[in-house]
């Protein structure tokens, strides 16, 4: 029988690339996201290239009180389960105002561990499944230009260690996506350094081969593990004084 | 962002936009002076480039319907020609006009209303769509069929992107029992002997030859000529009838980085060609895959970068039936005195053609590419002498250098006609290419 994939934050760029990578190994979809019915020329093209079945659902991560009705109402509990939730905000506003903060911390924290924590605990009790958590490596060590957004991200980076080990025992497997630089909407009014940038095709590669092998932590593209290395590895009294 | 065409030459920077949707679109075309719609980037010289903005359709390109009883696909126009046979060949749908390459966009068969091995039986590319919408300087957003704004859905037939952005558009595909051609080969010694060729396979759906332009004398225009039909079933073979559409991913092979320039000097490409002729191999009924006869050279990624760095034109010019003999030899003959080879030499026979600055017209049409250096311009433009003595014309989508007064005068008969419509939809010129700037379109 085909397998299903949950896709929390289907609008995004890299989950668009996720759907195809995974539609394409025979994958059926469960899509989430606000105003889903932006999603269905995306479901027409899924249907028409890989011939699988795709369902679409309105889902809010910011309406914690909504998750466990929604999970107990799914026809289907998934295989994997991805999620990509999550904003970038603006530094200097979430810096000033709680609400623009709040917002920041909750789609990339608070929200997406309260929709996995009743997933989580469904694919325990059923024994088998995989949980994708896309996280960043904004996380690994707090900048002036980003902390908010990274610390969020180090908080759900830190929830999914946990979730990981939690559930080994149970045959589910957690995977940690760090991606580094990657060409979506998120980013298209930066800068970025073309070598260092990933498509989000080549993401979604990367995730489903993790996926397959069961690693614990991506770091995509590869070579971010390594540049995050060196940054971890930058003594405080001088890390401080960069402007990074 | 740093662009060219597939021949790498000219070069350019440009602000390029890859667009999701009609939305952003129309949001980034009325906050620029100009700009002109690109593909896959296959067209080898300036059509899609343009120095302030350029608009991708690489993430526009969602399949919408497919009508796999009636083979009829509505896509947006970003889709690729190599994406419409993914999924389409195992339902035993084919596409009806196809160019050399698979990776070609939707948009951009349409802009350059490619040909294929088969036009002078199935016409060119426009012989396939229905309908298609267009989105045109001013924001708004235009229907287009042979039957509603006709002589926008004409003039965009090798508009070169000069009339909008198409948008969504809707095509056949024709019926096909197999994912093979059946394939005649002729060794042709001359260029006359070639002709008699494409004669004899008039009736054949396709036919094409590889020329040797290196070849001089009596042995001018010696060519191998491939003519093929779609294999229907019982011309299979026993191991491949039990699924006649499904082919077998092949290997592919890419080349990493520039090859140095000077390795395609006189004496490979020489040796290349005649390799070529006398390995071909003369015969009936050869059974191919049509991954291998229609897209010999999409198996080498970046097959382009064996010219170096400096890129490489192609040249590909079309001349009236009657006077067709008469040009092409006179065409060889100067090429084969230049010394200059062509790596690839294509010839193919054109039947009659209607539109706009549609390529094609009824005759012969000969492909070339030659790597860059300085001699090159110098035997282009005799080439242009020759090809305008003869009424002739050059393919604007090969084109990177060409004048204004030549290609004038090559479209003259159907100049007016496009430039009519363009600047009803364009009043303000914003719709440019750096190719449309050079010849003044
Ligand atoms: C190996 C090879 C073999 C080829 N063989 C053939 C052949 O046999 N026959 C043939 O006819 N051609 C052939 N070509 C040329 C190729 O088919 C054309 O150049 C084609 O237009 C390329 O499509 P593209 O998507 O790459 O367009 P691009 O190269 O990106 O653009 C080409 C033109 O189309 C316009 N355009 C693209 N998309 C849109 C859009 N959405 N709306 C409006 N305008 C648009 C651009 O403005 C530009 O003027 C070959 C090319 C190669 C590299
Ligand atoms: N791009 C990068 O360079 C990069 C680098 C590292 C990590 N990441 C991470 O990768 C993930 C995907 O990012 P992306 O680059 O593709 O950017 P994106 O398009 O901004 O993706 C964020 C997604 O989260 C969804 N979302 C936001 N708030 C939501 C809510 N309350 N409820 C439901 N969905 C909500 C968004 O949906 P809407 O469209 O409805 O807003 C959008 O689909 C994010 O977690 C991001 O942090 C990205």
């Amino acid at each position: 029988m085909s397998k299903t994939i949950m896709i929390i934050g289907a609008k995004s760029d890299i989950a668009r690339a996720i759907a195809h990578e995974f539609a394409s190994k025979g994958y059926n979809l469960q899509l989430l996201a606000r105003k889903s019915d932006s999603l269905l020329k995306g479901v027409a093209d899924l249907k028409i290239r890989y011939r699988i079945d795709v369902e679409c659902f309105e889902f809010d991560v910011l309406d914690f009180k909504s998750h466990t009705v929604f999970v107990n109402s799914l026809p289907l509990l998934p295989d994997v389960v991805v999620s990509l939730v999550g904003s970038l905000g603006d530094q200097h506003q979430s810096q000033n105002e709680w609400d623009a903060c709040e917002s920041v911390l909750d789609t990339n924290f608070s929200g997406p561990v309260s929709i996995l924590n009743v997933l989580a605990n469904k694919l325990e009790e059923r024994k088998r499944g995989t949980i994708v958590g896309v996280s960043s490596v904004a996380g690994d060590r707090g900048r002036q230009s980003n902390y908010l957004y990274g610390s969020a991200k180090a908080g759900f980076t830190a929830y999914l260690a946990g979730l990981r080990n939690r559930l080994n025992k149970s045959n589910v497997h957690v995977v940690t996506v760090k991606p580094g630089f990657v060409n979506t909407s998120m980013t298209a009014d930066m800068d970025l350094p073309e070598r260092l940038t990933a498509q989000a095709e080549q993401v979604a590669d990367d995730v489903y081969q993790a996926v397959i092998k069961k690693k614990n932590t991506l770091y995509t593209l590869w070579f971010w593990r390594y540049i995050m290395l060196i940054i971890k590895s930058i003594p405080e009294f001088i890390f401080k004084k960069l402007s990074l | 962002m740093s662009l060219s065409g597939w021949g790498g030459y000219p070069k350019t920077k440009a602000k390029a936009i890859f667009f999701r949707d009609t939305g952003e679109l129309t949001r980034q075309v009325s906050e620029a002076s100009s700009f002109i719609a690109r593909g896959m980037g296959r067209s080898y010289g300036d059509s899609s480039l343009n120095n302030s903005c350029v608009l991708s359709t690489n993430r526009y390109n969602r399949f919408l319907e497919f009508d796999s009883e009636a083979g009829i696909v509505k896509c947006e126009s970003g889709v690729t020609l190599a994406e419409v046979i993914d999924i389409s060949i195992n339902l035993g749908w084919f596409l009806k006009v196809t160019p050399g390459t698979k990776f070609v966009s939707i948009g951009g068969a349409i802009a350059s209303d490619v040909h294929g091995k088969n036009h002078h039986l199935d016409g060119s590319f426009s012989s396939c769509v229905n309908s298609f919408s267009l989105l045109v300087p001013s924001g708004e957003v235009v229907n287009c069929s042979r039957s509603e704004n006709a002589d926008i859905f004409f003039a965009s037939f090798g508009g070169m992107g000069l009339t909008g952005v198409i948008l969504e558009v809707e095509f056949q595909l024709i019926q096909v029992e197999s994912a093979y051609i059946s394939q005649t080969s002729i060794k042709a010694a001359n260029l006359k002997e070639a002709m008699a060729a494409f004669e004899n396979a008039k009736e054949t759906t396709y036919s094409v030859a590889w020329i040797d332009c290196l070849a001089n004398g009596d042995a001018l225009g010696r060519s191998l000529v491939m003519a093929g039909e779609h294999a229907s079933i019982n011309q299979l073979s026993t191991n491949i009838k039990a699924t006649p559409l499904i082919v077998k991913p092949k290997p592919t092979l890419s080349v990493p980085f520039y090859l140095p320039s000077w390795l395609l000097n006189k004496l490979t490409v020489k040796a290349f060609n005649q390799l070529y002729y006398y390995k071909g191999k003369a015969g009936e009924g050869q059974l191919v895959d049509y991954d291998s006869f229609f897209y010999p050279l999409d198996s080498i990624h970046h097959w382009n970068r064996i010219y170096g760095r400096k890129g490489f034109v192609q040249y590909q010019c079309v001349l009236p039936l009657a006077n067709s003999y008469e040009g092409l030899k006179s065409i060889l003959e100067l090429i084969s005195a230049s010394g200059q080879g062509s790596f690839l030499a294509v010839l193919k026979l054109f039947g009659k053609q209607e539109g706009y600055l549609s390529f094609p017209m009824e005759g012969y049409t000969l492909a070339l590419d030659f790597p860059l250096n300085s001699r090159l311009f110098s035997l282009l433009e005799k080439l242009d002498s020759v090809v305008s003595q003869y009424d002739g014309r050059i393919y604007l989508t090969k084109d990177a250098r060409m004048n204004s007064r030549f290609f004038a005068k090559s479209y003259e008969k159907q100049l007016n006609r496009f430039l009519d419509v363009k600047k009803k939809l364009d009043p303000d010129n914003k719709l440019r290419s750096l190719q449309s700037e050079r010849l003044g379109l």
